[in-house]
């Protein structure tokens, strides 16, 4: 199986290890294991940021920003499954992040039932809506498929909004109830757990892409992304591992709306919109779609910049400026979108893309000049 | 070959989806009569054709009477004077008859020449309003046809105009492609070896996505030899009745 | 009776608008392949463009008489001019990657409301317009507002303008054939890029008028009222085939219809999301509908 589709590229993304030393790449190729221990005391930390984050390091504020940043660089990894690494556009995405959240919030809100449980039940929920939606989504290829995903999605953001028999409470949204969540997750003070728990969401994603990416399965992925058609030709329908991807996407999707739920404390409507799936979009493409850092670096800086572009929007120093610069300056959606915008023009290959582009270009310069 | 070709085509190269289908195609087309681009199923015959009128992506070079138009985009190389007839005719199937041909007048290439079309086609007069998708396969071929010949081109690049077609149509379309031919040079990418034959002066054999072979085409077909490892026809006699066809 | 009228006005209403801006995202996705999300951004141009202008803010122009005609104009023409803008600087340099052309009118279609509600607030504006089209008229009974009638006037305009453009000019001709193979039109000699500019300027400016109209429809104009038409006019797309302007009119006028008397007369919310369900069923029972023929 895993002869029979081709992969171009397989080298593409890391030619920065085979140029180097070997010592050196053996080194680099620990960083990842470096910037986790970093991010894993970091709440014990009380370093100042000063421009990154408006409090020491350590602080709540600080940690909900930076789990926020981490669960989003995850949600944008697993929808990549999608996008980069099977060639899905899905405009639909947000339905199962918003299931996972809401379904666990009803369990614990409508059923009483035990946070442990309503955890399990809600990412259940979440899978068999994926199973079921992406069973009918994927008998549509090309754009049919987006629009589909997008109707159903629009579908679930439509009935949550009318808040049918008041369970969703329509544009408010629902609060998780406290009491029924154990105490570590609750209160300002635990908001390392929650950042741990964020972290660990982090990794768990990265790490079932990683791995899935290099199955059998995931090679069959990137012949369905490079040529569905060829796929076809070799025997293999490429309808099973589609629905597979799309599965396993949701249902980290899911996983990440529990997290959010435990994260905001609530189940909010804007979770289901279509922009919350084209926001996710944006990240992914923004740091690099199909390469193993980029959605997550995108996620990431997409969170952090959307956050600290509203508190810049609403600041002094923003408010005197003259209405030509204030006005996009104060609209932290219409830089994101320019910014966007701008990679897809720019930088094809998103952020991920940019230190090869940067060493192509120098070493274009280097050959010149000798 | 003393004097310039026409089109003159040199180390053309085509990639798509990462996979190389041509890997260097020299072809050149006199500037009188009829030039064959022959070759087995899947040698890269309509790539070449598509890759001269950047339809596909391409590297190397294609001068047009002498001017390198590797760059142009494939509506400013058409207009210098290129009819094309592609391999699936290319007709608008919702348009009408009229339409389609309506479509194929260039401005500022003189008066579009119906009178010759449809002397040359007399149904597609008859059938102006009729939806071209509803045509017969040799119908629809003549509207490809006398889209060629609607402005003075200097050449005529035909994919495989014979394709499908009846025996008689077949003749047709060669009596035609014959008599265009005595205006303005053809290229021309045929199977029906027995249509080569008739027609073609020079031809151009390719081969795995490389130009296997140039010279005179009667040349070529007289070689049995020549002819079975290159264009994969078999041993004897070449067929006579042009409706039969040199499939691999 | 007239609660009947009524509802099949304003679904007769609803519907040119959706007509209005499902006619041009039809076109561009039949002849270049780009489902434009920027296009729900384009309504709200011309919308705020009316507004603003209707508001006294361009000389000549007001809420009343030839003063809002000339908004209107105005308006359409901003909205117009934005879409060509959209097409030679978003779209055209990306030519040769179709998803990149989608994913480039994703951003544009964020980066227009987040815009427009900078400069002008993300509340809602109300919008100005003449006496005469904020009144009713009666009709069977029923008190039916004029505006719907002035929708529905508009959308049949465009739709007349539309076919015999498409039906009887070259360009009409090269857009018509360029739906069905875009290859061969510039094998034919035919700048088919031209024709890109056009269809977006022909969508922009029938999105434009719709904005501009619809401000009428729904009192206030706002940032987010484009892209929310925008999904409805996706299902119009569908369900009329891509690429026809005849079935977007007929699929529009089912639509608007269906989801004002699902919306009355079962529980509210039901019509939108029936409509929503019907786009997904629509393409999974009949794939082809993305690829259909102009007529």
């Amino acid at each position: 199986m895993s002869t029979a589709t081709d992969t171009p590229d397989r080298t593409a993304g890391r030619p920065a290890t085979a140029q180097a030393p070997a010592g050196r790449a053996r080194l680099l190729r620990w960083w990842p294991a470096a910037v986790l221990l970093v991010l894993v005391v970091a709440p014990f930390s009380a370093v100042p940021v000063p421009g990154l984050l408006d409090g020491p390091l350590g602080s709540a504020g600080s940690l909900q920003l930076l789990a926020t940043c981490l669960l989003f660089g995850a949600l944008a990894t697993g929808y990549d499954l999608l996008l980069g690494r099977t060639g899905l556009l899905s405009f639909g995405h947000a339905l199962y992040f918003a299931a996972g959240s809401y379904a666990t919030n009803l369990f614990l809100l409508e059923a009483g039932l035990p946070f442990a449980l309503a955890t399990v039940l809600g990412m259940l929920f979440g899978i068999a809506l994926a199973l079921a939606l992406g069973s009918v989504s994927l008998r549509v290829t090309g754009i049919g498929f987006s629009m589909v995903t997008l109707a159903f999605a629009q579908a679930g953001s439509i009935l949550v909004s009318r808040n049918p028999g008041g369970v969703t409470g329509g544009e408010e949204g629902r609060a998780a109830p406290s009491d029924l969540l154990p105490s570590s997750l609750v209160g300002i003070d635990n908001t390392a757990n929650l950042y741990w728990i964020a972290l660990a969401y982090l990794v768990l994603t990265l790490g079932v892409v990683h791995w899935a990416v290099r199955s059998p399965t995931g090679r069959v992925w990137e012949g369905i992304k490079e040529n569905e058609r060829r796929v076809e030709v070799l025997g293999l329908k490429p309808y099973g591992f589609k629905l597979t991807a799309f599965v396993v996407a949701g249902g980290l999707a899911a996983l990440g709306g529990i997290v959010h739920l435990l994260l905001t404390g609530g189940s909010t409507p804007q979770t289901t919109t279509s922009d919350f799936t084209l926001s996710l979009l944006v990240m992914v493409v923004l740091g690099g779609s199909g390469t193993r850092w980029g959605p997550m670096a995108g996620g990431i800086l997409y969170t952090w910049a959307d956050h600290r572009l509203g508190d810049l929007a609403g600041s002094g120093a923003v408010a005197d400026l003259p209405a030509v610069l204030r006005v996009p300056l104060s609209q932290p959606l219409f830089l994101l979108g320019v910014l966007f915008v701008a990679v897809v023009h720019l930088l094809p290959g998103g952020l991920a893309r940019l230190p090869s582009r940067l060493r192509a270009a120098s070493n274009r310069k280097e050959t010149v000049v000798s | 070959m003393t004097e310039q070709p026409l089109l003159d085509v040199r180390d053309l190269r085509v990639l798509i989806g990462g996979r190389h289908i041509l890997h260097g195609v020299d072809l050149d087309v006199s500037a009188h009569g009829v030039t064959a681009l022959l070759g087995r199923n899947g040698a890269g015959k309509t790539t070449a054709v598509r890759g001269v009128l950047g339809l596909v992506p391409r590297a190397g070079s294609v001068r047009f009477d002498g001017e390198e138009t590797a760059g142009l985009p494939t509506h400013a190389l058409v207009r210098r004077g290129i009819g094309y007839a592609p391999e699936d005719r290319g007709i608008f199937a919702g348009l009408t008859v009229a339409e389609n041909l309506r479509l194929a007048e260039r401005r500022g290439a003189g008066e579009p020449a119906y009178g010759l079309v449809h002397e040359l086609f007399p149904e597609l007069k008859q059938r102006a309003k009729q939806l071209a998708g509803t045509l017969s396969g040799g119908q629809q071929q003549m509207v490809a046809i006398g889209r060629t010949l609607l402005n003075a081109n200097r050449l005529i690049i035909a994919d495989e105009p014979t394709k499908g077609l009846a025996p008689k149509v077949v003749t047709e379309v060669a009596q035609v492609l014959e008599r265009a031919a005595e205006a303005v040079p053809v290229l021309l990418v045929e199977q029906n070896l027995a249509v080569v034959r008739r027609l073609a002066g020079h031809c151009v054999v390719l081969a795995d996505g490389r130009t296997a072979h140039r010279g005179p085409a009667a040349e070529l077909l007289g070689d049995a030899e020549a002819a079975r490892t290159l264009l994969g026809v078999g041993h004897g006699p070449l067929p006579a009745h042009p409706s039969v066809k040199a499939d691999s | 009776m007239s609660t009947l009228v009524l509802l099949t006005m304003t679904g007769l209403g609803l519907g040119a608008l959706y007509f209005l801006v499902a006619s041009g995202l039809s076109l561009i996705f039949g002849l270049m392949d780009v489902l434009n999300f920027a296009h729900g951004a384009l309504l709200s141009i011309g919308a705020y463009g009316t507004w603003w202008a209707a508001s006294g803010n361009l000389p000549g122009a007001g809420p009343g008489g030839a003063g809002f005609v000339l908004a209107v104009l105005f308006g359409t023409a901003v909205g117009t001019a934005a879409a060509v803008l959209l097409e030679l600087a978003v779209v055209r340099p990306l030519y040769t990657r179709p998803r990149e052309q989608v994913l480039a009118t994703v951003g544009v279609g964020l980066a227009v409301p987040a815009l427009l509600s900078g400069i002008w607030g993300s509340d809602a504006h109300p919008f100005p317009g003449p006496e005469a089209l904020s009144g009713t008229f009666g009709l069977l009974g029923a008190q039916v507002p004029v505006n719907r009638v002035v929708l529905v006037g508009a959308a049949v305009v465009v739709l007349v303008a539309l076919r015999l453009f498409l039906g009887r000019t070259r360009h009409g001709l090269v857009v018509r054939a360029g739906v069905e193979d875009r290859a061969m039109v510039t094998a034919l000699g035919i700048d088919v890029r031209r024709a890109f500019t056009l269809v977006f300027a022909i969508g922009g400016c029938a999105a434009a008028l719709g904005g501009a109209l619809g401000g009428l429809y729904f009192g206030s104009v706002d940032p987010r009222q484009g892209t929310s038409l925008l999904i409805f006019a996706f299902v119009v797309v569908v369900t009329g085939g891509m690429g026809s302007v005849t079935g977007a009119a007929v699929a529009s006028v089912v639509i608007g219809l269906v989801q004002q008397l699902a919306n009355y007369y079962t529980a509210a919310g039901l019509g939108d999301l029936a409509v929503v369900v019907l786009l997904a069923v629509l393409l999974l029972i009949r794939p082809r509908g993305l690829t259909g023929r102009l007529a």
